[in-house]
């Protein structure tokens, strides 16, 4: 295999925390433009594979390749978060005392450095974007709000708007409908193929009946390492799968 | 509410010392309005510990990083200008000797060491209480912050810190007066230290130096750089994946700080009349905290009331019962962080709101 036409391209990576062995030999390759589910038991590397790409582990061996060439192991996090790949994570994360408003305004794309932000205003373009987003997400009635005070779906919802207004090519989404309602997580599901409409997205979930409606090819991951690939009925025919989900 | 507190301080700040310099100066020292020079000196010093609290306010309540030795770039801002204060007493020391200050006469020095030249030149002086504090901050937050300590772990660091430069300004090769530290100033700028115009003026130039601090503060925590800063004080592993770097705002913001601490510095000891490395003691750095904390973490202007209050309270306690002064602070932070979370000043802003409604 090679990295050549793929966005995410994972070969060989292993990584080892004191002894135990969290990603062993793991594989893995994204197309541009596609959703992957990742779903596997607890503990089998989910977590650790996404702190992987985003530069918050170091794998022990293996390459790990954004793009056509652009390898993603020599970097730091907001290195690779400034490449255009995004995060979000299990528990939402948003800046509790700041605005909806001022969330969406510090995930715009834009200049990160400090000289930068000491000065800067906001133009008429970054007010349209966080608009549109805000259109987007749901939140236009609770612009000024502190994004502490927003319900716990709200949030969620506030962190994927943070995370289109970072505008990334690439976005790594971490259970994403845990703690919703079901018409949240069906909500969700229809925003997630929305954005796929334009970016490519790595979804991990335990949620069956979610990943079940994302209708996307499914990763099995189990002890560090890809158990099965496929279509959701494929995967969960697998003997292996079987196994491993049900117990021996 | 911050900017209606900002401007409610700036007149407050600026017409007290203004109001009290004018009444020390074309008053009577019997006229009942009168104000004593050495109430002057005072609230002078309450300023410059003003400047230091709010120093540690722009690093604490905006950045997260709780410093417990704020009062290092302080104490060093201090002594720039206290070198040049040394150096301007001239042949009037007790030993006459016009280059060399008498604690080196004492110490049998033969030449004037060659960090102390340049100090005759009271620009050079102040460059240097900004300069120094400055770029021992660029060094220790560029280590510290890189490597990612933060916590309690950077606490202790800067604890660590001041507590190392305690005891090497203790030592008398150091050069710089050790234990007795630098003190018997006579002029500043070719003026008498114990001329009430030249009290009355360093009072004024505190205020001043106050309100300009208070305002860059104000600016910097309301820009969007200000925003980023809270965003890494409440989650710094998630700014990072958003695609800012941590380490240079709270490098930018650190050294700001420092530099206002060493400013804070350089105009308290011209009115307190010595230097010494005591003030170097880590105690004086929590005692800072414990202002920001009294007046309210976070406010700026919180932390301007809170030293002024608890030093007004400190300078009252230790003239008539000096033995419950150390109880009366400890009590104090006790009872600041059960009762009042966000300081006197968020009480006050937190009734208005009520009352508003």
């Amino acid at each position: 295999m090679t990295a050549t036409g793929s966005i995410l391209y994972l070969d060989g990576v292993s990584v080892t925390f004191d002894g135990f062995r969290a990603i062993n030999n793991l594989s893995l390759v994204l197309a541009p433009g596609e959703m992957r589910a990742v779903i596997g038991p607890n503990g089998a590397g989910k977590t650790t594979m996404m702190d992987i790409i985003t530069g918050k582990t170091r794998p022990d061996a293996g390459q790990v390749i954004f793009g056509a060439e652009t390898d993603l192991t020599k970097l730091d996090e907001p290195a690779i978060a400034a490449l255009g790949i995004g995060r979000k994570f299990q528990k939402p994360t948003v800046f509790e005392p700041l605005t909806v408003w001022d969330n969406l305004l510090l995930a715009l794309s834009g200049d990160r450095r400090p000289r930068f932000t000491l000065w800067a205003r906001e133009t008429e373009d970054e007010c349209q974007r966080i608009h549109d987003i805000l259109k987007t997400i749901r939140l236009g009635a609770q612009i000024h709000r502190r994004s502490g005070a927003l319900s716990h779906g709200q949030k969620q919802w506030l962190e994927i708007g943070m995370l289109l207004a970072q505008e990334p090519q690439l976005l790594l989404v971490d259970e994403p409908v845990a703690g919703m309602t079901d018409s949240e997580t069906a909500q969700t599901a229809e925003l997630l193929v929305e954005i796929n409409r334009t970016r490519s997205v790595v979804v991990v979930e335990h949620d069956m009946a979610f990943v079940r409606a994302l209708g996307v090819k499914v990763t099995v991951l189990h002890e560090g390492s890809v158990l099965s690939e496929g279509s959701i009925d494929h995967v969960s025919e697998d003997p292996k799968v079987v196994e491993v989900y049900l117990g021996r | 509410m911050s900017r209606l507190s900002t401007r409610i301080c700036v007149a407050l700040v600026l017409g007290s010392a203004l109001l009290m310099a004018a009444l020390n100066l074309y008053t009577n020292a019997g006229s009942p309005v009168h104000v004593p020079t050495y109430a002057v000196s005072l609230v002078g010093k309450y300023l410059s510990f003003a400047i230091l609290a709010l120093a540690v306010d722009l690093v604490w309540g905006f950045g997260g990083i709780l410093s417990l030795g704020h009062a290092a770039f302080f104490a060093l801002g201090g002594y720039a200008m206290g070198m040049y204060l040394m150096r301007q007493i001239g042949p009037r020391g007790v030993y006459g000797n016009a280059i060399l200050p008498d604690f080196m006469v004492f110490l049998n020095y033969k030449e004037l060491p060659w960090y102390w030249h340049g100090f005759d030149n009271p620009a050079f002086a102040i460059v240097m209480a900004i300069v120094i504090p400055g770029f021992l901050a660029v060094i220790f937050g560029f280590l510290a912050f890189r490597s990612r300590v933060s916590g309690v772990y950077l606490s202790i660091i800067t604890q660590a810190l001041t507590y190392a430069l305690l005891l090497a300004f203790f030592r008398n090769d150091m050069g710089l007066g050790g234990n007795n530290g630098l003190t018997d100033f006579k002029e500043m700028f070719g003026l008498s230290l114990q001329a009430d115009t030249t009290r009355a003026g360093l009072l004024v130039a505190t205020a001043i130096a106050l309100t300009l601090c208070l305002l860059v503060s104000r600016f910097v925590v309301a820009s969007r750089f200000g925003k980023v800063l809270i965003a890494v004080r409440d989650s710094e592993s998630r700014t990072r994946f958003l695609g800012y770097r941590p380490e240079s705002y709270k490098l930018f913001v650190f050294v700001l700080s420092a530099i206002m601490a060493g400013i804070g510095g350089a105009l308290y000891v011209p009115q307190v009349g010595i230097i010494n490395p005591s003030e170097f003691s880590p105690a004086n750095s929590i005692e800072a905290v414990i202002w920001v904390a009294v007046g309210g973490r976070g406010t700026l202007v919180g932390a301007i009331l809170g030293a002024v209050l608890v030093n007004a309270g400190k300078t009252y306690l230790t003239g008539a019962f000096p033995e419950v002064w150390l109880f009366a602070l400890g009590f104090l932070f006790i009872l600041v962080t059960l009762l009042l979370p966000n300081g006197v000043l968020g009480m006050l802003q937190s009734r208005g709101k009520k009352d508003a409604s």
